[in-house]
């Protein structure tokens, strides 16, 4: 099926390296839909974007869910201790 | 040496990508394939999925050539993403909330006014879509005069689009009294978007209104059956699909 679901995550101080090199991430589309290449029917689709670049400011990731699960847990234990260095919250 | 056969061989085709007036008048890339031959031939607009104007439904634009029809698919993300990769231009435009109806009606009458002048086209257009582009099918022939209309595994119409999306996809079985033309809808028994109950809905809709619809639901099957380079390809399905398209538009488009 197309999910058609997609949140948007506006992003701030962030990076990402695409196809030109490095450039400052704007946003992020998280979906669940087909993948262009990862070998499943579906993926947890992340779009990194920039549009003010232009459509191939792009970086893009197709995951397993099982996977993305893993990474979302990864990404929230260093989000923690990011804070806990820094001393800001959440 | 290799002869040269005559430019009517079943099959023989040439392609190319041109520009055409799309809604508003706007310039947008498309992607042009037709027999070698000298026709007439029925013209049939294709109306690629949400992924977009990739390799995969080129291929499907150059199929329907080589079954000797003029095939015409509008690059429907072009304003947003011209000369982009396609997986780039789709992203870019999921982002921005998808096609409006609106322009997706108008660059589909562009594309027909486009085949209609063809020397070589018989007059008559249908639409073929696919995923999103089979609800856009579904939009196309409710809203403009067609020949007729193919509609696989159209999501969104009887429902709209599910809670949660940022796309604007409207219901569009409210709309089902104005279908234009014959329609041919090709279902998976497993899709989801949509469901079996969303197609027998729509059935009961067009029969309430004395619509010219034919539907066929594939067992073991789910979305994207056609796409022969994704794990949702189903042969069967797909083979038996193509032969109702194929007799569908001859029956409707042929000279």
């Amino acid at each position: 099926m197309c999910t058609y679901h997609t949140e948007h995550l506006e992003l701030r101080d962030s990076s990402g390296k695409g196809a030109d090199g490095w450039f400052t991430l704007r946003e992020a589309s998280v979906y669940y839909d087909h993948p262009v290449h990862a070998p499943a029917e579906h993926t947890v689709n992340v779009d990194f974007l920039n549009r003010s670049l232009g459509p191939s400011a792009r970086v893009a990731v197709e995951l397993d869910p099982g996977s993305a699960r893993e990474l979302a847990r990864a990404l929230l234990e260093a989000a923690d201790l990011a804070a806990s260095h820094s001393g800001q919250g959440h | 040496m290799v002869g040269c056969m005559s430019h009517d061989m079943p099959g023989d085709l040439e392609a190319q990508t041109i520009t055409i007036k799309g809604h508003g008048g706007d310039e947008i890339e498309a992607y042009l394939a037709e027999p070698r031959g000298s026709g007439p031939y029925g013209g049939v607009v294709v109306i690629h999925h949400m992924p977009g104007y990739d390799r995969s439904t080129k291929e499907i634009t150059r199929r329907f050539a080589a079954m000797g029809y003029v095939a015409l698919m509008p690059n429907l993300y072009h304003r947003e993403a011209p000369g982009a990769a396609p997986d780039d231009a789709a992203a870019t435009a999921r982002a921005q909330g998808g096609v409006p109806d609106e322009r997706l009606v108008g660059d589909v009458a562009g594309a027909m006014a486009h085949l209609k002048s063809f020397p070589k086209c018989n007059g008559k257009v249908g639409t073929v879509g696919y995923c999103s582009g089979g609800r856009q099918s579904f939009l196309s022939a409710v809203s403009l005069q067609l020949d007729a209309a193919v509609a696989c595994y159209p999501g969104g119409v009887v429902h709209g689009a599910p809670p949660g999306s940022p796309l604007s996809f409207a219901p569009l079985i409210g709309r089902s009294k104005d279908l234009s033309c014959p329609l041919l809808g090709l279902f998976g028994e497993e899709d989801k978007f949509p469901s079996q109950e969303e197609v027998a809905t729509l059935d009961k809709e067009l029969t309430s209104h004395g619509k010219d619809h034919e539907f066929h639901s594939y067992p073991g099957a789910g979305h994207a059956f056609f796409d022969v380079d994704r794990p949702s390809y189903r042969v069967e399905a797909a083979l038996d699909g193509w032969k109702q398209v194929t007799a569908f538009f001859g029956r409707h488009l042929g000279s």
